[in-house]
This record gives C-alpha cells, structure tokens and sequence, in this order.
C-alpha cells in the first residue's frame, strides 16, 4: 500500500510534465492544425541553453528563465521562419517539415554540445518527505506540480479573460472571418506558436533531470506519452490534454514500479494503439468540440 | 471549388509512372552495371555500393507505400530491425543464409502485417504519431528482453566466408544488389498492374475508389504489408553487411532519413528511391570527410543531420508539389476546411 501511494504521487508529478507538454501539442493544433512534432526537439534546444546559462552564472532559476525566453524566441521563429511557408493543403506536409526540423536541431546541438548524455541538476532536492513514515512527495515534484498548475491557470485566464486570448482564439476558429474584423491572424499563430514553445520549454526543463539527462534526443520519449496523452484527452481538448497527461503519467509509473522500467515504452505504445483504434477521437473531446 | 482545382492540378502534375522501360531490361542492365562496378572498384567504394543496394529496398518499398498509397510511415527504421534481429537469432542457430533471409522477410512481414492493420484506420498526424512511436520504442525491447537481444551490445551474425573467387565487398554487394534489384523488379511489376491502379485510387480519392468497388482497408493493409517485407529484407542486408546488429544501428533518424530519402527523390518514383538511396550513403561519407578535415569527432555524424534536415525542410517548402501527389482523405479535408 505504501508503495501503491508512493507510485501515485510519483505517477501524477511525472503526469504533470506530460500534461504541459501535451497542452503545447493542443496548442498549437487547434490554432494550425499542424502537430508539432519538433516540440521535443524544440524543448531540448533549450534545455541546452539554459543549462549553459546556469553554467556560466551559477545560478539555476537565470537559466530557467533563459529556458522560457528561448522557447518563445524559437517558437515565435520557426512559425516565422517556417511553419508559415508550409503548404497547408496536405496535413502530412506539416509533418515533414517538422520532422526536418528535428534533425536540424539534434544535428546541431550534436555539433555543438556533443552527443554525451550530460547531468542536468534539479533546483530542489529529489528526495520524498516521510508522511507517517510513508515516503509520498519531494520537493521537486511539489516544484513541478506548482509550475505546471501556473501555466494552467495563466493559460486558461489567458483564453477566457483577456482580449488577446480572445483574438487567438478567434483566429484560430474562423481566420478568414478575423481578418475581416481586423485581428492580425498572422500575429496571433506566431504568438501561439511562441506560447506553446514556452511551455514545451518550461516541460522539458521539468523532467529532464528526472530522466537521464541532457541529450540530443532525451525528449524521444517524452514527446511520444505527451503524444499519448495529447490523443486521449483529444487533440482539440486542453482539458482532456491535461488529464490524459496526469492519467498516462500514472499508468507509467505503476507499470514501471510493478512490472519494470524497460516496460514502460511498450506500454506507451500499447497505449498508444488501444486509444487510436477504439477512441481517436480522445476520451473527452466529444462534447468539448460541440460546444466549443 | 479549391478541392476541385486541385485535384485537377494533382492529376496533371504526377502522371503514373514512365512506363518506356521495360523493368526487367532494366534490372539486366542494373545487374551488368553492378557486376562490372563491383570488379573495378576499390573494396571500400564497393562496400558502399552494397549499402546503397540494401538502402535501396527500403526506400523503393516506402516509396510505394507513401508516394502511391498516400501512407507515411516513420516505422520502418523499427522494421529493419526487426529484420536484422531475426536474421541475426537465425543464423546464430542455423547459419543458413538464404533461408535466414527469407524468414527475416517473413516475420517482418508479419510485423508490418499488425502495423498495417492498425495504420489502415488512421489518417495524417496521427499515422505519422503512432509510426514515431513504434520507431522510438522499437529498440528499447532489446533491453527488456536482453536475454535474446542482448541489451545495447547487440548480437554478432555468424557467416560463412565468401567463396574463394571473389573478395567480402564484392559477395557483399552482389548479395546486397541481387536483393535490391529483385525488389526493384517485383515493386515496378506490382504497382503498374491492378494493384497499383487500386493504390492510386485510394491515395486520391477513398469514396470514388470505394465506389469502384476498391476495399480501401485491404488496398492499404497490403500496401503496408509489401513495404514491410522491402524493410525486412533491407534489415537481413545491412546485419549481412555490418555482421552485427545493435539498436544503436536503427534509431529514429535512421526512420527520418529513408523519409528525405523518398521525398528528395521525387515521391513515388522507385527511380527517386534510387537517387535517395545513393544520397542516403553519399552525403555521410562526404560529412565524414568534411569532419576529419576539420578535426572535429563532433562535427561528422552531426553535419549529415543537420544537411539532411535542411534538405528536408528545404524541399518541402521550395516545391510543395513535391508532395502534392498525397492525396488527403475526404475526412481531413473536411475537418480542416471547416475551421
């Protein structure tokens, strides 16, 4: 039982991380219908940053912040600079595109930093307070349950209560319709954009040093239970985003606290499987998409 | 009216395949350049040929598979292992290669047969989603089940030396181009019959084609099931050539590769599989030597990334007719218009 709870709580810290990514995946699929598939990528390029920036400093929370920048910086970039030019009449184009992206960016951070997994430090201690002799939270995972809960909130105050959110939303629902009323549908996806890199950013920076460290491809992984959880709760749905994420992310720690770690890849994608063949359309999104 | 304009683009744009060969005189002549080549050059430039022979199975199945069925799979990096695995466990037991080989096909067969399965009912991202995965997770079961697979290490493949007459890269690339060129032949006489006809139609229109009484599930499962078993047999080559296999030898990029491979050459052109099959070994080699002439062990697998993805990006948006033969189904198309 003890286990079973400590499994829990690590489950829903890891669930977090994988429901912010996913939540930059939803981003930027309803506002272009393109799933990006450099977001992992995107992530770890600046991870790498802002590792060097803590390096160089010695502080931590300069890179975090660094991290952030660098991600609205390279999202805002790459909407400019490419995903803007993409013919959009095959959805597989933006695919492709996305996927060139993604050698690009491990080519270069390869060129650059060198294709050694490198430690990542974590600000807090990693190591689970004791309640009633039980080992349930660590700092780290109170961190990431408070970073990840801000950027709900912000997001969702951000969509609901400001006239920007409402601009985004517009442009991404009827951008022909927004033009005409004067929105700058062209600005409003490259802040998306922008947005969503952020948070991949800020999610990347939360588990990789949980995981084994810096990498060039250390997002792999992540990018495919983001994925997971993305498709479950419904690629259109960012509540359901954010409950697949927590639901994968505990389904991934009973398994690998249960049955090992080496299985937990197999059983993102068996997961993966069951939910494209039975529920493409994600476990929430149906009554989402009809009002929404 | 935009749907209408461009259909009618696509169909001027990417005419069926040229059919003013005949493939196997073709093949002939392949054969006869590959022997005289194999006779001429120094052993490492015909080490190289036999690697673009076995990339040159892969990327001529996936060709088919995505330029003519409208299928993108990012799977079939996780294919060839499975293909090189099995050759591996086989010939470490048995040492019988050319029924090594043709089992290796056979299970990869069946593998793709599972993927095909499930891939015939998705559509775009998420298609591209579910292949991504299986080619990120794919290596990782070599350390579940390290017992067989042996972990990160890998498996050595046991072979018989070459016959006497002829030196490894030579029996190499002669293995490696007997491969290809079978698969080059069956592919051309596969996709000009009905099967091909039926692929197209699948690939651009799925109600029209439904309507002419094509089963669109069958048509993509077997298209599936025929790129699968090129993937196997390119997997069994490059464990013949490298006499190892590891997971470190297919990890997604590989996957990512035979994509620029197939996009660069011209989609569903097994001419352009061809020329990404020569690009697939060309341009590492020359990243190499750019490495070595800079000092630096950083820059040379990296440079060969990095060129391949701007090649990729590149491409897609300098001609995005380069894609404009995958024909989207009505389903997305719908979805996308309406927002």
């Amino acid at each position: 039982m003890d286990r079973f709870l400590f499994l829990t709580f690590d489950g829903l810290s890891r669930g977090a991380v994988y429901a912010a990514f996913a939540l930059a995946l939803v981003l930027i699929w309803r506002a272009t219908r393109i799933v990006n598939f450099a977001q992992g990528a995107m992530a770890v390029a600046t991870a790498y940053v802002a590792y060097s920036v803590a390096d160089a400093t010695g502080s931590y929370w300069l890179g975090f912040v660094v991290a952030l920048v660098a991600g609205l910086l390279l999202g805002a970039g790459v909407e400019r600079v490419v995903m803007r030019f993409v013919d959009h009449s095959s959805p597989l184009n933006g695919v492709v595109v996305a996927l060139g992206l993604v050698l690009i960016i491990q080519g270069v951070l390869g060129m650059i930093y060198g294709n050694e997994f490198r430690p990542a430090t974590a600000p807090f201690s990693r190591d689970a307070f004791e309640i009633g002799g039980v080992a349930l939270l660590s700092r780290y995972d109170l961190f990431v349950f408070a970073a990840v809960g801000a950027v709900v909130v912000l997001l969702t105050l951000l969509f609901t209560r400001t006239p920007t959110g409402l601009r985004m939303r517009a442009a991404a629902f009827a951008p022909d319709v927004s033009r005409l009323l004067g929105v700058p549908v062209g600005g409003m996806l490259t802040l998306g954009w922008a947005l969503a890199a952020a948070v991949g950013s800020l999610a990347g920076m939360l588990v990789i040093p949980t995981e084994l460290g810096l990498h060039p491809t250390a997002m792999d992984i992540v990018f495919i239970s983001a994925f997971t959880a993305a498709v479950l709760g419904g690629l259109d749905s960012p509540i359901g985003s954010v409950l697949g994420g927590l639901l994968v992310g505990l389904l991934l720690s009973y398994i690998s606290g249960y049955l090992g770690a080496t299985v937990a890849p197999m059983a993102v994608l068996a997961l993966l499987v069951v939910v494209l063949l039975s529920r493409p359309d994600g476990l929430f999104s149906r009554s989402k998409a009809r009002t929404a | 009216m935009t749907v209408v304009r461009d259909r009618v683009t696509t169909r001027i744009t990417s005419p069926p395949m040229r059919r003013r060969f005949s493939p196997l005189l073709v093949v002939v002549i392949g054969a006869a350049i590959v022997v005289a080549l194999t006779y001429t050059l120094p052993p490492f430039r015909t080490y190289q040929l036999a690697t673009v022979g076995a990339y040159l199975c892969v990327t001529a199945g996936l060709t088919v598979l995505t330029g003519l069925n409208g299928q993108l799979s990012l799977g079939h990096g996780a294919l060839m292992a499975t293909g090189a695995y099995t050759l591996a466990l086989w010939q470490n037991k048995f040492n019988l290669l050319a029924v090594g080989i043709v089992v290796a096909i056979l299970v990869t067969t069946a593998v793709g047969a599972v993927i095909g399965l499930a891939a015939a009912r998705l559509r775009g991202p998420y298609l591209a989603g579910l292949t991504l995965a299986v080619a990120v997770v794919v290596p990782s079961i070599t350390s579940t089940f390290d017992e067989t697979f042996n972990s990160d290490q890998g498996l050595s493949v046991i072979l018989n030396p070459p016959p006497e007459s002829m030196t490894v890269e030579q029996w190499q690339a002669w293995v490696c181009w007997g491969g290809a060129l079978i698969t080059v032949l069956a592919l051309a006489l596969l996709t000009r019959g009905r099967f091909g006809r039926d692929m197209r139609a699948v690939r651009d229109d799925e109600t029209a084609a439904r309507l002419a009484g094509i089963s669109i599930a069958r048509t993509q499962v077997a298209a599936f099931v025929v790129s699968a078993a090129c993937a196997g047999l390119a997997g069994a080559l490059f464990a013949v050539i490298a006499q190892s296999v590891s997971p470190g030898a297919f990890p997604l990029t590989l996957s990512l590769f035979l994509l620029m491979a197939i996009v660069i050459g011209g989609l569903g052109r097994l001419s352009g599989a061809l020329i990404g099959a020569l690009l697939l070994v060309a341009l590492p080699a020359v990243a190499h030597e750019i490495g070595e002439a800079a000092g630096s062990q950083r820059l040379e697998g990296n440079l060969a990334l990095t060129f391949f993805g701007v090649v990729l990006v590149v491409v897609m948006l300098a001609a995005p007719g380069g894609l404009a033969s995958l024909r989207i189904p009505r389903r997305w198309q719908f979805r996308t218009k309406k927002h």
